[in-house]
């Protein structure tokens, strides 16, 4: 038997090799399918790795409210392109000051823009983050040198900024940044501190921002309204009760009666949920690349029935022959079927390689993009890969197979 | 006890071609081979022979009489099993050779080995028959690199690699020029001294000069079979005249 099985592969690799250009074209679509699952399988992977890291650098403890009213799974309405202009300052020194949310640490807003920032001939491109004093404690950020605008600075309306480390780097390189006069869009600011560097989390670079008061920033920008709210909660066990109560406290602040959430003018999830959209989006993809896979499969499964029958037609007299020497069907059913199997595995051999090396590039880019993104091949990907590879081989080929198995010897040894 | 049972028996043997309008390729053919002779079949083109050949050969079924080879009566047998008896008992020379083009010279002789039940030193039985007719220099060759006779060398090497009881040869010399064609029939006259039963297949008196019995068919039927001297030996002068 397995003497059967190596001449078959022997006599396999002879059958292909002499046909070169068409058995790699024939493999194309194998080497595209396999090649699609390994990458889809790395990046899945590779994907839910990041969202882990980053849910657990972002921190588990923290809640969010963004202005404008959303449906509990899907996208904020913010996020549609809509400037939603319900959240305002008041909202966050409420929260602060609520005695009825005891689970709350600490609050922080935000606004986010863009800005040039100029110091002596340098200038340089970046993110504008307005927040509120409690930044560090909400956010866990560290300081570098210098010091975090006050409470005070906040509300005086100071101009103070306090700069991330890339874009320390970007302007000043190696001198010293705190207590240099800086230039956004006109206005003067003081630097008075730089942060450690953090990296990107949740498509944030935390180092490639300038952090100004928040109400001075919002005179900057002409608006007075607050694009994200984020509060820390003393526990992971109390989210559920500190949603709730934000919810009430806001409801209380904006005058809404209606306590079912219907006409919120807002919305609270937690940090984990929010990163719950990068599963989504990563799902999304992983759906559609998987869609693609299975159609080149198909298309490759084909192809291989095809280039099989093909075969078989042209070897009719080679099955005559074998079948005069002595071959039974089944001999000849075995022998077209490994060469089915052959290709397809060698199809996937090339197409495991070749999606190694595309997951690979994918990581080294993600990772040259700031991400903490790690290479990952599973073992099982690649076991999986292969048995996809020998299930197509044996499902397109078998009907091949088998005609060339049934195949009379006198007509096959007449056939010219 | 004492009667010599016979290697190959056919009773009525009939075979038609095609569904509408029918060909009688065999009519009524009754006749049966001994073990150990050599009988030429002669007759003019589309006289049935091959037709006969292949069913003697178990590559094909009669459409109507008995046959019985080795006493066994074939018509019940399944396909695996006439397989099995193909590969066994009976092997096959063709005017066209069939050889596999992308195998080795060795390869093509072993190629009956890897669907026997005996799959062991495969190539070293392969070579030892190639060595008796004369071809062990050319083990490692592609089939296209030698010549006409070589090949047809290489198929009765295939043919008796497994030790066939009886070899079957469709017009074996029907490619070959004269001097191959002789140096076949020399074999072949070795191979039934040998033991071998031998059923030839021609149309060229020369080479049915060998047989001890020669069978003459026309339009599907056998019209003469007789008995002749067997010389001892053929030599060139026959083929030039
Ligand atoms: N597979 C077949 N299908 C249809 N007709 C066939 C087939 N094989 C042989 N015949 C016909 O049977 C007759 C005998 O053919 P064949 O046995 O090849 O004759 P010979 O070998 O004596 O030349 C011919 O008329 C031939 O056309
Ligand atoms: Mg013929």
């Amino acid at each position: 038997m397995f003497q059967a099985i190596l001449q078959s592969f022997t006599t396999s690799i002879n059958a292909l090799w002499s046909n070169k250009v068409r058995s790699f074209l024939t493999m194309l679509g194998i080497i595209i399918g396999v090649g699609s699952v390994i990458v889809i399988m790395s990046i899945g992977a590779g994907a839910q790795n990041l969202i882990l890291s980053q849910i657990e650098s972002l921190g588990t403890n923290l809640i969010a409210v963004i202005p404008g009213h959303s449906e509990e799974e899907g996208f904020a309405s913010v996020m549609s392109g809509f400037a939603v202009t319900t959240l305002k300052y008041d909202d966050v020194q409420s929260l602060r000051d609520n005695r009825d949310i005891p689970n709350i640490i600490e609050v922080a807003g935000y606004n986010k823009g863009f800005g040039s920032v100029k110091w002596r001939s340098e200038s340089y491109n970046t993110s504008l983050t307005g927040t509120t004093a409690s930044y560090l404690e909400v956010e866990s950020g560290k300081i570098e040198k210098g010091r975090f605008f006050t409470k005070e600075e906040e509300k005086n309306l100071a101009r103070v900024a306090v700069l991330g480390n890339d874009v320390k780097d970007e302007l000043f390189g190696q001198s010293d940044a705190v207590g240099q006069r800086i230039k956004i869009s006109n206005y003067t600011f003081e630097v008075i501190g730089v942060l450690k560097e953090r990296g990107v989390v949740a498509f944030e670079d935390y180092d490639d921002q300038i952090f100004l008061p928040i109400k001075t920033a919002q005179r900057m920008m002409g608006i007075n309204h607050i694009g994200l709210i984020r509060a820390k909660i003393d526990s992971e066990e109390n989210f559920e009760k500190a949603i709730a109560d934000i919810k009430i406290a806001l409801r209380g602040q904006h005058n809404i009666k209606d306590q079912s959430g219907q006409s919120d003018d807002f919305s609270v999830r937690s940090s984990a949920q929010a990163l719950g959209l990068l599963t989504m989006i990563t799902d999304a993809l992983k759906y559609f690349l998987t869609a693609m896979a299975a159609l080149s499969l198909l298309v490759g499964g084909i192809g291989i029935m095809n280039i099989m029958l093909i075969s078989v037609t042209e070897r009719t007299r080679e099955i005559g022959l074998r079948k005069a020497l002595g071959a039974n069907n089944f001999h000849i059913l075995g022998q077209f079927l490994m060469e089915a199997v052959f290709i397809t595995v060698l199809g996937g051999l090339i197409g495991i390689a070749g999606g190694i090396l595309i997951s690979f590039l994918v990581s080294v880019g993600a990772q040259i993009l700031g991400y903490d993104w790690a290479f990952l091949i599973l073992p099982s990907s690649i076991l999986f890969a292969l048995i996809v590879s020998i299930g197509i081989g044996l499902f397109f080929g078998f009907y091949p197979a088998r005609k060339a198995g049934k195949l009379n010897p006198i007509k096959a040894l007449r056939y010219e | 006890m004492a009667k010599t049972t016979n290697l190959i028996e056919v009773k009525n043997l009939r075979r038609t071609f095609g569904d509408g309008v029918q060909t009688q390729a065999l009519r009524d053919v009754s006749f049966s081979v001994k073990p150990g002779e050599f009988v030429a079949i002669m007759g003019p083109s589309g006289s049935g022979k091959s037709t006969l050949m292949h069913i003697l050969g178990l590559l094909d079924r009669a459409s109507g009489g008995e046959y019985k080879f080795e006493g066994k009566n074939v018509n019940s047998l399944g396909d695996n099993e006439l397989a099995l008896l193909r590969n066994e008992k009976i092997g096959f020379i063709f005017q066209s050779f069939n050889l596999l083009q992308r195998a080795t010279v060795l390869k093509n002789v072993a190629l009956p080995l890897i669907y026997s039940k005996n799959k062991s030193n495969r190539d070293a039985r392969a070579k030892k028959v190639l060595e008796s007719v004369g071809l062990s220099h050319r083990l490692n060759y592609f089939t296209n690199q030698i010549s006409g006779g070589e090949r047809q060398r290489v198929a009765i090497a295939r043919a008796l690699v497994n030790n066939a009881s009886v070899i079957f040869a469709d017009e074996p010399t029907g490619n070959l020029d004269s001097k191959s064609g002789l140096q076949i029939m020399k074999i072949l006259n070795r191979l039934n001294t040998e033991g071998h039963t031998i059923i030839l297949v021609t149309h060229e008196t020369y080479t049915a000069e060998c047989a001890q019995r020669i069978i003459q068919m026309k339009d599907g039927e056998i019209i003469s079979d007789e008995k002749v001297e067997k010389r001892r030996g053929i030599h060139s002068k026959d083929v030039i005249k």
